[in-house]
């Protein structure tokens, strides 16, 4: 056999390894493809939303999402009524116009349309009881679930994940004792509490000099301190044990035996494994928030007027309902669009961004 | 196991008392006490009458009297009606209680029966229908359901009749309470029903030649059903909360529209009450669905 030169000959050294050349060979060219890489490596993130892509109620629920956000930021700019406005003919308050049906006109707004030959903007919803365009206030009650909904959530997540990370990590009594403080709010009574904090605020507060929050009333800002203060244990409990499996993986200890410091092991190794955990829970949160404020507007303890929100709507429709069930099936309609929407983009999350499920 | 329930029973008096504390304090917050009528009356007489009613003391000694009035089943008098309290949610609980244990009943059989078909059609069209309407009642807020249900059957079909209390009409209130906590139960069903399914030992039921109706109800649906007692507490609280509105739609006098008119009404001492109480029942249903699944499964470690 030919000495194979290309390789140099080992040094003779005691601890060497002392591989003999002779018995390696070349790859081939083939063989040497085999290092190539095929597909560019995905991150996480890109891989869940490619799943997330595939499933059609998915991909549906967004659009009706989208279409929806659309429609509740571009609306009041084409729709030339105001939420809280009664209609006016010519400058005129048209007090005929209470009640009218989706797509009709009232007497004056016909009168002034033939006197001029102009086309008014039609009420797509028709009007309400206090002649205020009923589309728009339909607008605007989504905009004020969902804005609800949203910063809801949010609270939920920046506190909950917080505590839950703290209590994980921590351990030991620190983490017996946080957990004790979550078991007794968990088993609170939210709803009860709630209804009971917005009576009280209804009273003894006043946030109307709050900027955003105070045009929706004190009731609302008692949902988000109640939202605050109860709301975020489910988050909490979660993380937590999240937190508690991931510390126990070999790569945190591997991580640990380099020398790696705690916040490195946080920022690198646990927080982006709970990450989908978190994102799920975010995104099921949002529907019940949703869920609770328009409760909490429908048993009178919503949104101040003028403002509607969508519970508001149905709730007033209610009297109604007998001769314009329409006022009631429009909000109605609406709400469960939009959970439905977050519903089902929150499951398709799950299957997507969980790795427990990937099959 | 006797170390799980002493733990769980002190977690649930914390609860309850914290309730209590929050309940009072809050109400105590308001302006205002119970005589300011629309007649301001004399300062001697207002003293006479604080005296009386215990109003001159220390809040602190005032929530101690509440406690102990509450625990001897005392809930005082309301504000607006001067009724006393224990007795109105007495008599309105015994309509509550009824259509709430109707529903809770039709969302469990439904409930169940639904998820075991629909896990065992996996992937067909029974499967695919039951899920498209779980999905939909998730979706839809119980005073939503309520709305529809009686703008459907009372107001356009007019097959229902509207509720009276001389000949109450069970129908619509128990389907909108119940639809919804059922969808839920149709879930939870379906999830460890095809769990269960998967296991070994249905292999070996069946491998063994037992009949399928016997592995599906003996072997798979009892154990299936453990899950389904932990959300027997969330679901009392689902249909209790459900049935303030439910109750309001249909104009049932239940303890739900009761509570309802007080919040209208500003009715503190019985918005005191009705709390306190909803939160009690809560709180115990809570304790026994906890208690009853560790006692089924005591594979099961909760801690």
């Amino acid at each position: 056999m030919e000495a194979n030169y290309d390789i140099p000959a080992p040094k003779k050294r005691k601890l060497s390894l002392q591989i003999d050349p002779k018995l390696f060979e070349k790859a081939t060219d083939e063989e040497k493809k085999q290092q190539d890489v095929m597909a560019e490596s995905t991150t996480f993130f890109r891989d869940g939303c490619r799943r997330l892509m595939k499933n059609p109620l998915a991909v549906m629920s967004m659009i009706i999402l989208l279409l929806v956000i659309v429609v509740m930021i571009f609306a009041p700019l084409i729709v030339p009524y105001s939420y809280d406005g009664i209609i006016t003919v010519e400058g005129v308050r048209d007090k005929g116009a209470a009640n009218l049906a989706p797509f009709t006109f009232s007497a004056k707004e016909q009168a002034y349309m033939d006197k001029y030959n102009v086309k008014i903007f039609p009420h797509i919803f028709g009007t309400d009881e206090l002649c205020r365009d009923y589309f728009i206030r339909v607008v605007y009650g989504s905009r004020v679930s969902f804005l609800v909904g949203i910063f809801a959530s949010i609270m939920v997540l920046i506190i909950g994940t917080i505590y839950g990370a703290i209590s994980g990590y921590m351990g030991g009594r620190v983490d017996l004792i946080m957990m004790r403080i979550v078991d007794i709010i968990y088993s609170l009574p939210d709803i009860l509490i709630m209804i009971l904090l917005s009576v009280v605020f209804k009273e003894t507060a006043d946030f109307s000099s709050l900027p955003v929050i105070g045009k929706l009333g004190t009731n609302m800002v008692s949902m988000f301190i109640v939202f605050g203060l109860l709301y975020w244990v489910g988050m909490a409990r979660l993380v937590r044990g999240e937190i508690l499996t991931i510390k126990q993986n070999e790569y945190v200890l591997a991580a640990k035996s380099m020398g790696a410091s705690s916040a490195r092991i946080i920022r690198r190794h646990i927080l982006p494994n709970c990450l989908s955990v978190i994102i799920i829970m975010t995104a099921q949160e949002i529907p019940s928030a949703i869920f609770t404020e328009s409760y909490m507007s429908f048993i009178g303890l919503g949104v101040a007027l003028p403002m509607p929100s969508l519970g508001s709507l149905a709730n007033a429709a209610r009297s109604g309902m007998q001769s314009y069930p329409w006022k009631l099936v429009f909000p109605a309609v609406a709400i469960i669009l939009i959970v439905l929407a977050f519903n089902l983009i929150g499951d398709a999350m799950r299957d997507a961004f969980d790795p427990k499920l990937k099959q | 196991m006797g170390k799980y329930i002493v733990k769980r029973v002190i977690l649930a008096v914390i609860t309850m008392f914290l309730v209590c504390f929050i309940t009072f304090f809050a109400m105590n917050a308001v302006p205002g006490g119970p005589f300011n009528g629309e007649k301001a009356k004399s300062e001697a007489v207002m003293k006479v009458l604080n005296e009386r009613y215990g109003l001159d003391q220390p809040v602190g000694v005032q929530f101690v009297n509440y406690m102990k009035d509450i625990l001897h089943g005392d809930f005082g008098v309301s504000l607006k009606t001067g009724r006393d309290i224990a007795e109105t949610i007495r008599t309105r609980f015994a309509v509550s209680a009824k259509l709430g244990l109707m529903a809770i009943v039709v969302a469990l059989i439904f409930g169940v029966v639904l998820g075991a078909v629909a896990a065992l059609n996996r992937n067909k069209w029974p499967d695919h229908i039951i899920i498209f309407f779980v999905t939909l009642f998730t979706a839809m807020p119980s005073f939503v359901m309520a709305s529809f249900l009686l703008l459907i059957f009372c107001i356009q079909l007019k097959v229902i009749p509207v509720w009276n209390t001389a000949d109450p009409n069970y129908i619509l209130p128990v389907i909108a309470l119940s639809l919804s906590p059922m969808a839920y139960i149709t879930r939870l069903t379906k999830t460890s029903m095809l769990d269960v399914l998967g296991q070994d030992y249905i292999r070996t039921a069946r491998a063994k030649g037992v009949s399928p109706m016997k592995v599906i109800f003996i072997h798979a649906l009892r154990n299936a059903l453990i899950p389904v007692i932990t959300y027997v507490g969330p679901l009392t609280a689902s249909i209790l909360t459900g049935s303030l509105v439910v109750e309001n739609i249909f104009t049932i006098g239940g303890l739900g529209s009761q509570f309802v008119d007080s919040i209208t009404n500003r009715d503190y001492t019985m918005i005191m009450g009705v709390t306190i109480f909803l939160a009690a029942i809560m709180v115990l249903m809570n304790l026994v669905s906890d208690l009853l699944y560790k006692l089924v499964d005591p594979r099961i470690q909760l801690d």
